[in-house]
């Protein structure tokens, strides 16, 4: 963007359940103020697919196939400050609970064993990525540089830290907005 | 040509590959692949749900108390269907019938999760593209792009949005992920403070729905031609309604109707639910395709959400939305089957629960302490509600212990995923067959896709994007070309 004083913020949501984007979203009005000093390239908001170099990269969820891999690591090449955000992206969370079963297990129950399907098989078409044995946090694949706690973080967690990176200051989380659930 | 013909490509022909990765403005990974001849004629096109996440496994060896609050980070966009759903199912377990002060409750929770799924899904994903056209410029097309220049329609939807979210909070703690449902019932009441609150703003907020569906309704109309045609297929609609044939989201039976209007079933039971649907396998997505058991998965695939609903039933409980429902229905002939029918729908919807919402929150039952009632203990359970887009079933069993043995879930994205896909295969005969194919033709696809569903995530279990680069392969792999989007928006083919 031709605006220098603007940072750049890229998203993405990976194993996760797209919860914390969601809270980001209820900065609501907000947001209004915020779209002046930041700008969004590539996130699951906008139609931008291609990842450029920004200021912060915010990740939602965990690692659960190939494709997340990459597209954690290619997030760590090209944002400045990386950011875990979230219970999935900081521990695996909700999904790494398949950790305990073996993913074939998992897999079997679903497409060969559950109620009522039909034409048991497990897909398995070129087209779909890699499956990892287990779920893993974002920092098993890169080097993270900033967590945002909570399932999700709270709306004002998020405004925080982008108001802090803006003053060019650590952002500061107040004991409210450090959820652990 | 039948949309059918091409869910795989016949004869060994050599086919161009094209790929639309990710499917953007739309929750959880989607990824598109057409396959085109020499002439650039699509023979075949499918939605890949690429991801998987097991939840039908992990939560086995878990509490059932603990299921309601687990089960709903499927989905951040519709958490509180997830956790009623999982929580109708467990009341079973435990025997309940709710009091009614813990059912209004429940009621209250969902009408917020519907009105605030419903602004999400209409002003933030899908607006983009009503407002600015499916062909306009990618860096304007999102709702960066509609707070700046339609500032009023952006700022009503995050309000509608906001609102939906306070009544959430609220009843279960927190926006997202909250915790209130309990095994026959609910842990806490709300503080006459908050119903307070909550009352004080809700006229505006019915104001700004009416507004909703008269701009829903108004860029449908304008290009009524192009609208109605669109992704356009016709099937059968399924969706739970009330005793009296009410448009109804939190309870109810099933009701199927044929294409043509006809009634399939009525008031089936949702416990009977494994009669009546299953669920088939393809290799190519981890998304499964239910259909309808008598007639079959080739012709018994079904839709549901809010074009289903508005189908289905025979009126609305709350006046504006009644009358609303009545100009929808007269302004087509049979029932509406286009797929962009489903955003006017959702609008009506999110007003009939502004006006529901008005109506309860003036109930003293909403901070009455008789929360819980247990009853004799049962070892299955099944639940069903309108998730904001569609049917949702969560089925659980248990075993002594209290611990689940075994667990089904067909969630809303679930049983549209046929018409999804025949959606987008309309998309590709009327739009892109034997065209040049730019990002522009591609995002129509896209279209088509988010008129049903910003949110694979529930379906897939899972997540994931990457960047758009189009590629054309020929058939044995070779690249023969790409179109890729930058950030800047500028198109590059070669
Ligand atoms: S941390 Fe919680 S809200 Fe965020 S993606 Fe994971 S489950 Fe969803």
């Amino acid at each position: 963007m031709s605006d220098t004083r603007k940072i750049t913020v890229a998203t993405c949501s990976l194993a996760g359940c797209f919860g914390c984007h969601m809270s980001f979203l209820d900065i609501d009005e907000r947001i209004v103020a915020l779209v002046d000093k930041v700008s969004f390239g590539r996130t699951p908001l906008t139609d931008i697919h291609t990842l450029h170099a920004c200021d912060i990269g915010l990740v939602e969820g965990g690692l659960c196939n190939d494709e997340n891999v990459h597209v954690v690591r290619h997030f760590r090449q090209q944002c400045k400050i990386l950011v875990a955000v979230g219970a999935c992206a900081i521990n695996g969370g909700v999904p790494a609970m398949r950790n305990r079963y073996g993913l074939a297990e998992c897999l079997e129950e679903s497409y060969l064993y559950g109620v009522g399907v039909a034409d048991p098989q497990i897909p398995s078409d070129p087209e779909l990525p890699l499956l990892l044995n287990q779920v893993h946090p974002i920092q098993d694949a890169v080097k993270v540089d900033y967590f945002l706690t909570g399932c999700p973080p709270p709306a004002e967690a998020f405004l925080e830290l982008l108001t802090a990176v803006l003053e060019n200051r650590a952002p500061q989380m107040s004991y409210a907005l450090r959820h652990f659930d | 040509m039948s949309t059918t013909n091409l869910e795989t490509a016949v004869g060994n022909q050599p086919l161009k590959r094209v790929v639309i990765d990710p499917v953007t403005r739309v929750e959880g990974h989607g990824k598109v692949t057409l396959l085109l001849d020499e002439d650039n004629r699509v023979q075949q096109a499918r939605l890949h749900i690429v991801e998987f996440r097991g939840f039908e496994k992990f939560i086995q060896g878990r509490p059932y108390w603990e299921v309601p609050i687990v089960v709903q980070r499927l989905c951040g966009i519709c958490p509180v269907s997830h956790q009623l759903a999982a929580g109708k199912a467990i009341d079973q377990i435990v025997g309940a019938q709710l009091s009614p002060a813990a059912t209004k409750l429940r009621r209250l929770l969902h009408w917020g999760q519907v009105l605030q799924s419903h602004a999400l899904h209409f002003f933030h994903l899908a607006s983009p593209d009503l407002l600015f056209g499916f062909d306009s410029e990618v860096q304007k097309r999102n709702i960066f792009g509609v707070i700046a220049e339609h500032p009023t329609v952006a700022l009503e939807g995050v309000q509608i949005r906001r609102y939906g979210q306070e009544i959430i909070k609220a009843i279960s703690g927190k926006k997202i992920h909250g915790v209130v449902v309990m095994p026959g019932g609910m842990n806490k009441a709300m503080k006459p403070e908050e119903v307070k609150t909550l009352a004080a703003g809700i006229g505006e907020i019915v104001g700004f729905c009416v507004k909703a569906v008269a701009l829903a309704k108004r860029l449908y109309q304008e290009h009524r031609n192009r609208h109605e045609a669109f992704g356009r297929i016709e099937s059968p609609f399924l969706g739970l309604i009330g005793p009296d044939g009410e448009l109804e989201l939190y309870d109810g039976g099933i009701r199927v109707k044929e294409a043509d209007g006809s009634r399939f079933v009525d008031q089936y039971p949702c416990n009977d639910y494994m009669h009546l649907v299953r669920e088939q396998v393809k290799n190519w997505s981890y998304m499964k395709f239910p259909y309808l058991i008598d007639k079959g998965p080739e012709y018994g695939w079904y839709r549901v959400g809010p074009l289903a609903r508005l189908n289905n039933c025979d009126r609305i409980t709350t006046p504006l939305a009644e009358a609303e429902r009545v100009g929808f229905l007269a302004a087509h002939q049979g029932l509406p089957q286009g797929a962009l029918a489903y955003h006017w729908a959702r609008m009506i919807e999110a007003l009939h629960c502004a006006e529901a919402i008005r109506e309860m929150l003036g109930d003293p039952d909403l901070m009455s302490d008789d929360l819980v009632r247990i009853g004799e203990r049962h070892f299955e359970g099944i639940g069903v509600i309108e998730a904001p887009r569609g049917t949702l079933f969560h089925h659980y069993e248990v075993n002594d212990e209290g611990l689940v043995t075994r667990a089904n879930l067909i969630v809303s994205t679930t049983s549209n995923n046929q018409a999804m896909n025949e959606s987008i295969r309309r998309v590709a005969i009327d739009r892109l067959n034997g065209a040049n194919l730019t990002p522009e033709l591609l995002n129509e696809i896209e279209v088509a896709i988010r008129a049903y569903d910003p949110c694979l995530s529930c379906a897939t279990h899972a997540v994931g994007r990457m960047p758009l680069v189009v590629e054309l392969e020929a058939a044995d792999g070779t690249r023969v070309g790409a179109i890729s989007r930058d950030e800047a928006g500028t198109i590059a083919i070669g």
